[in-house]
């Protein structure tokens, strides 16, 4: 043979999907959110969006450099943490602080620990964390939807609907009908209900993310408010609840990878999310229940590995013999 | 209990939707003429390679038994061609492994042995005795001499009789195109099995895929003179990824999982490719062993893509130039289909017993990309149809934890490929999963 042969291990067919394929869905299935954002919170949310993702990018580039690693921007996750930042900041958070997070997001909690796969908690998460314990009242400084088209911008801070609820003003917590649409306040993408669902359904309908989590993590809580006496529909809506359990809580690198450990995983997040929501100090749960699940996944995976093929069994013949 | 055929394919995990690619489906096999020289290696199974009984000089005839073996896993060897073994030497097989290999330059006239007669068949013994002469192994690609796999031990008690015709492989359609073109003699074999072994229930198990072949099996399976008493059946099955893999099959025919280590006969089972048994009922009929195979001849490289018979032992690159040759140089050949086949380094290795394909990539389609981080998507765990965690696995090997990897079952794992398939990160799990297995070997050895 005059040309030399390729030898490799099989398989030689590859299904064609790849990371950079799958952040690009996930990117597509947050547009609708970002659309609604800037639609109830202004010019101002797209300003913040753009912020969060050119420095989560530009984190990433400069980390991977530093670090003497090979550049993996294209891969698109930068972005996809940059977005979910940007969603999980009010609209009123000044620009420093948004970059801020993207540094704590990228190079503190994703490239310290080497980078894409290897993070043991969500990026953008913990980067709210870290910026409601820095700046807890620029963190919780809302403003009511349209308010760039109120005549009196100054005057138009308001209470997230959870806050109206812990505050004991449930008179004032906006209708169904608005809190599904997004016309409340709250950070920027987790507001619109429909955007984020019609994001989810796009995922599972990719075959991007399952289903499990979500619908576990939502059922979880929709369980628990029933038994306590809560407004249910009012409990799935508010907060960052859909935002989290859809994109959030199925990120990939930091929910378990068997089926069972996924539904022990989301059910978790829905308890915790629920205590924080009754008997915390804070309002809102979703990112702590979260993170703290975040960190239980090894020991999920340790638990909930899937019986291989043919072991239960062998078991069983044994017994009947 | 009576035993009853189910109506639909039981469930099994995990799977792929691979491209099904079957260009030579429709096609009418070609019979190549005798090349000019074939070389027979003496290890076309597994088990113990056989020894020449001929020597360099001795002409021989088709049909003729040209090495043996005493080993009891093992299967003799015939000529292909009729001429003169003019050689003996040392030949590469696709796993790597040398072993010596008779050549024999071709006459031309392909005259017949005068051994080849029909086998007299009256006791399970005779029976046995008359597959083992034949050659036959397992033609599905792993090559397990039939005779072994026949002779089940009397403790085990069968019930089903699998025909494995899925072939879920991309590309393949050499057990295709023996369901259609020699149909009847599938039966034969099923009916010569059956009787033998005392099995009533027969499962031929094809991929939906493949309506023709359904139809075929099934108009001759419901032939009253052909089957009376309705022992035979056509299961369609789902076209996923790894189907036909025999584990996979068993669940899928019986809703019955083969213990880990063990064999199907441990589940009631026995499981023979579609054209082992049409080769064994042809054997029966004429006593002709195995000596010429039929193989899928495709892939982007190859100009005219068809199913070829051919005398085994016969080149690829002759096979490749009965086929038109090469479109474009070739990147990759692969023995065998592109998710579980082997890529060989030259194109002058002989086709043996239990190839079914030659697959010949162009250096678009050969090329592989280079890995990144693995995302934990954990596609390659809901892909997995023996449940295991390559993730986990490809982790444990690369940091040459022997234990873990027990732990995590590596051995159960089966190189489908499904799980690297799958991964949007490339990552390389089936041949770290390669290593593992040879770190436990290993290890097994030192202790």
């Amino acid at each position: 043979m005059d040309t030399k042969l390729i030898v490799s291990s099989s398989p030689h067919l590859k299904s064609g999907a790849t990371t950079q394929k799958i952040m690009l869905d996930v990117i597509i299935a947050l547009v609708p959110a970002a659309i609604a954002s800037c639609f109830i919170f202004g010019l101002q949310a797209l300003l913040l969006i753009l912020t969060c993702v050119v420095s989560c990018v530009l984190c990433e580039f400069l980390s991977r450099k530093v670090m003497k690693r090979d550049n993996t921007i294209l891969d698109l996750s930068a972005v996809v943490t940059g977005l979910l930042l940007a969603f999980n900041l009010p609209v009123t958070i000044s620009p420093v602080i948004a970059v801020f997070g993207s540094v704590v997001a990228i190079v503190v909690v994703k490239q310290m620990f080497g980078g894409i796969g290897q993070n043991f908690v969500n990026p953008a998460l913990t980067a709210r964390i870290v910026l409601m314990a820095s700046f807890p009242a620029k963190m919780s400084n809302w403003v009511v939807p349209f308010w760039y088209r109120s005549a009196h911008p100054d005057a138009v801070t308001t209470a997230s609907p959870l806050g109206l609820l812990k505050q004991g003003a449930a008179d004032q917590i906006p209708s169904h009908l608005d809190m599904l649409l997004g016309a409340r306040a709250g950070c920027l993408g987790e507001t619109c209900a429909v955007a984020l669902i019609l994001g989810g359904i796009y995922l599972v309908a990719r075959k991007v993310i399952s289903p499990v989590i979500p619908l576990c993590y939502l059922g979880t809580v929709s369980v628990f408010s029933l038994l306590a006496g809560r407004d249910v529909i009012l409990d799935l809506l508010s907060g960052g609840l859909l935002l989290g359990a859809i994109f959030m809580a199925t990120d990939y690198t930091t929910s378990p990878i068997h089926f069972k450990g996924r539904i022990v995983f989301a059910v978790g997040c829905g308890i915790l999310t629920m205590l924080i929501r009754m008997f915390g100090s804070l309002p809102e749960g979703v990112s702590f229940s979260i993170i703290i699940m975040n960190i239980l996944v090894p020991l999920i995976e340790r638990v909930t590995r899937p019986r291989p093929f043919g072991v239960k069994k062998e078991k069983k013949e044994g017994a009947q013999g | 209990m009576e035993l009853t055929f189910p109506e639909k394919p039981f469930h099994s995990h995990g799977g792929a939707h691979v491209p099904h690619r079957k260009n030579t489906a429709q096609m009418e096999s070609a019979v190549m003429p005798p090349p000019a020289q074939v070389m027979i290696p003496m290890q076309q199974h597994l088990g113990a390679p056989c020894v020449p009984t001929v020597k360099v000089g001795d002409l021989v005839q088709v049909g003729q038994k040209i090495a043996d073996s005493t080993a009891f896993v093992s299967a003799p060897i015939h000529a292909s061609v009729s001429g003169k073994v003019s050689a003996v030497k040392q030949v590469m097989l696709s796993g790597g492994q040398y072993v010596d290999a008779l050549v024999i330059d071709s006459d031309g006239e392909m005259t017949v042995s005068p051994e080849v007669k029909p086998p007299e068949v009256n006791t399970k013994e005779d029976f046995i005795q008359a597959v083992r002469e034949s050659g036959l192994v397992g033609l599905g690609g792993a090559g397990f001499p039939a005779h072994v796999k026949l002779n089940v031990p009397e403790d085990k008690n069968i019930d089903t009789l699998i025909i494995n015709a899925a072939e879920c492989e991309p590309y393949i359609t050499a057990d295709h195109r023996e369901a259609i073109e020699n149909s009847w003699a599938v039966l034969s074999g099923v009916y010569a099995v059956k009787e033998m072994l005392g099995i009533d229930r027969m499962i031929i198990a094809v991929e939906n895929n493949k309506p023709d072949v359904i139809e075929t099996l099934n108009k001759i399976a419901y032939d009253d003179k052909r089957d009376p008493e309705n022992h035979v059946r056509v299961l369609p099955l789902q076209a996923s990824y790894p189907q036909g893999a025999e584990k996979v099959l068993i669940k899928s025919c019986t809703d019955r999982e083969v213990p880990m280590g063990k064999l199907p006969a441990d589940v009631g089972c026995v499981v023979m490719n579609i054209t082992s048994v049409a080769f064994l009922a042809d054997y029966l009929k004429t006593g002709m062993p195995l000596v010429k195979k039929r193989v899928t001849i495709d892939g982007s490289a190859v100009q005219y893509p068809k199913n070829v018979i051919v005398p085994i032992g016969t080149p690829i690159e002759e096979v490749i130039r009965f086929c038109g040759g090469y479109k474009v140089p070739p990147k990759k050949i692969l023995m065998g289909g592109p998710m579980m086949g082997i890529a060989i380094t030259d194109d002058s290795l002989p086709i043996i017993k239990q190839n079914n394909g030659i697959i010949c990539l162009d250096e678009k389609e050969a090329r592989s990309l280079e890995p990144t981080a693995c995302i934990r998507c954990g596609r390659c765990v809901s892909g997995c149809p023996m449940r295991l965690v390559p993730t986990m696995l490809e982790k444990y090997a690369e940091k040459k934890m022997v234990e873990e990897l027990q732990e995590y079952s590596i051995m159960d794992c089966m190189e489908c490929g499904t799980c690297a398939y799958n991964c949007p990160a490339g990552r390389p799990l089936v041949q770290a999963i390669r290593l593992g297995k040879a770190l436990i070997r290993n290890a097994g050895g030192k202790k």
